[in-house]
């Protein structure tokens, strides 16, 4: 782990689709530096030999019969969509 | 007892409703009309369907009328955290960017509880996608404590902590990822319940991190909240980490699971920054235990100086990774402004969360991203390991802990405003979730100034029996859940 952290803003913003103000970007990257700070001290824990933990419940491969079941309508799958014709979801265009 | 309707527990309501001195109807009203003459104070609704709840009220009415009353929960009002789905009620996260979604499926709790003939009642606040510890993160404007309404409620689970302190519900639903049950449930004086990871179903939920979020009950009393858990506990197949277990019978395990307990103070827990009035109470809850038989011993939780660090890695990681699904494509906020079909994606979340949502996603992006994944995500995760493992060393010795829910009462709206200070408010939850055990606050006294304190009580994986027993055997000599306060 850097023992100084430096947080590219405009490429983590970029991987995480989101569309950050100037102001934003300086407040975020200000108050993140300071919380990385803060977590650098995981660095300090040794963890030789230590399996990580992904959850903390006792169950693995959890296995299911390949069954149809009933799902939503179109009419409910659809209540939601931002815009939608005949019967499906209208987005932008993406290729031109 | 308290005689108004809205502040009494299931256990009286459900009494009085089978032997007919009370409909579901008349208590549903007062509900109602509480929540109605209280709201523009505490504002601890998203939203809420009065006649929808008087209908499943008559229905109620109606079954026990015909003698096919469900149980101790038919025809009591219970409030859903709003991130809890309900068929054809909006499911806003408190966020503008599910203003407008109206849940088209019911979550595995609603459909349960809903079977167990309880009114629905409201969507309450809370923190965008549960993001916070004082609900002031809702986009739809803060919740107040009843006990002073210029004081936040805790959070995430703000909402459903101040319906249920200010007589809005009779009980109510959360869902904790680092305390957000326990830490609202101290600072508004009543009961909340984090069950173990994977003893109630995450169906329905929006997720926030996945593998520490676990839905549980506020309840007036220990008591309820076991009647609660018993209605919400149980395998599911439609939730993958949903543990296989016989649900016993909690209310009963409250009289039959007897002390004297041996009880575990981890020392770590009562170090700098606890106020000095909580640590007093919770001295006092200390003292109740050792009175009645109980062995207190001092252990400790070597790694709980990490926990705060573990869960800010593990839990925005999770977050950043659960919320992509937020594009503006399918249901959510659609931005007008896009100038193509990417664009949209990233002008639709900037739009669409709030700045706390918005500080997770980087920050959880930024450790799950190429050439950090090992540094800060796995790291964590192996350190999650070595918490969890001192929980467990604990639990050889003890049956449950006994520490502070809270390191301090609840503060002034607007108090805390940079985000390191607020991430504090959650170090003595936080290892909890880590770890997947069960933990409980109950009342545990009031400040001078007259806010609630909580202690919390920390039980071995899926012994909930024991937990509330533990917790019970304290309330039941202590008055601190009769108060109520005066708005």
């Amino acid at each position: 782990m850097s023992s100084a952290p430096q947080l590219d803003i405009d490429h983590i913003a970029k991987l995480a689709r989101l569309a950050l103000t100037p102001a934003e970007k300086a407040t975020f990257a200000q108050q993140l530096g300071e919380v990385l700070h803060h977590i650098e001290q995981l660095s300090k824990v040794d963890v030789t030999g230590v399996e990580p933990t992904a959850h903390a419940s006792p169950v693995f491969n959890v296995w299911q019969a390949d069954v149809a079941q009933p799902g939503l309508s179109v009419a409910d799958a659809l209540r939601n969509a931002p815009a939608q014709r005949d019967h499906m979801i209208a987005v932008p265009k993406v290729v031109e | 007892m308290p005689s108004a309707l809205h502040f009494r527990t299931i256990a009286d309501l459900a009494a009085a409703l089978d032997a007919k001195q009370l409909t579901s109807v008349e208590l549903t009203q007062a509900v109602i009309a509480r929540t109605q003459a209280v709201e523009p104070r505490i504002h601890a609704f998203n939203s809420f369907d009065a006649s929808d709840a008087l209908a499943q009220a008559a229905a109620s009415d109606a079954r026990r009328a015909a003698g096919q009353a469900r149980g101790a929960l038919d025809g009591i009002p219970i409030g859903l955290k709003d991130v809890i789905a309900v068929t054809g009620q909006p499911l806003t996260a408190s966020s503008k960017m599910l203003q407008n979604f109206v849940s088209p499926y019911d979550a595995t709790v609603t459909t349960k509880l809903k079977q167990a003939g309880a009114v629905l009642w409201g969507r309450l606040n809370c923190d965008e996608f549960a993001m916070g510890s004082s609900t002031e993160n809702s986009a739809f404007g803060p919740t107040g404590n009843p006990w002073d309404t210029t004081r936040v409620p805790g959070g995430s689970s703000g909402g459903s902590s101040a319906a249920l302190a200010a007589g809005e519900a009779i009980a109510t639903l959360g869902s904790d990822t680092g305390g957000s049950i326990r830490q609202p449930a101290a600072l508004c004086g009543v009961v909340g319940l984090k069950p173990s990871y994977g003893l109630v179903s995450r169906y329905g939920l929006i997720a926030f991190a996945s593998s520490l979020d676990q839905i549980g009950p506020f309840a007036r009393t220990v008591e309820d909240a076991a009647i609660v858990l018993g209605a919400i506990a149980g395998h599911d197949e439609r939730d993958s980490t949903s543990f296989k277990t016989e649900i016993p019978d909690y209310r009963a395990a409250l009289t039959t699971h007897r002390g004297p307990w041996k009880l575990g103070i981890p020392k770590e827990y009562f170090a700098d920054g606890l106020d000095p009035e909580i640590a007093a109470s919770v001295e006092q809850a200390i003292a109740f235990y050792k009175a009645q038989g109980c062995e207190i011993r001092e252990v400790s939780l070597p790694h709980t100086a990490y926990c705060l660090d573990t869960y800010y890695v593990i839990a925005t990681a999770e977050a950043s990774s659960n919320l992509g699904r937020y594009d503006g494509i399918r249901y959510g906020h659609r931005s007008t402004a896009a100038k193509d079909a990417v664009d949209l994606y990233a002008q639709s979340r900037a739009e669409g969360f709030g700045p706390e949502v918005k500080r997770r996603i980087i920050l959880g992006t930024y450790v799950l991203s190429s050439g950090y994944y090992d540094a800060y995500y796995l790291r964590a995760q192996k350190v999650r390991t070595l918490i969890r493992q001192d929980f467990l060393h604990a639990f050889r010795d003890v049956d449950a802990l006994l520490t502070p829910t809270s390191p301090v009462p609840a503060f002034k709206l607007g108090e805390k405003a940079d985000p390191l200070s607020l991430y504090l408010c959650d170090i003595y939850t936080i290892g909890v979730n880590l770890a997947g055990l069960p933990a409980i606050s109950v009342p545990c006294g009031f400040t001078k100034s007259g806010l609630p304190i909580g202690a919390q009580l920390i039980g071995q994986p899926f012994q909930e029996s024991n937990l509330l027993a533990i917790a019970h055997a304290y309330e039941q000599a202590h008055e601190w859940s009769g108060k109520y306060p005066a708005l």
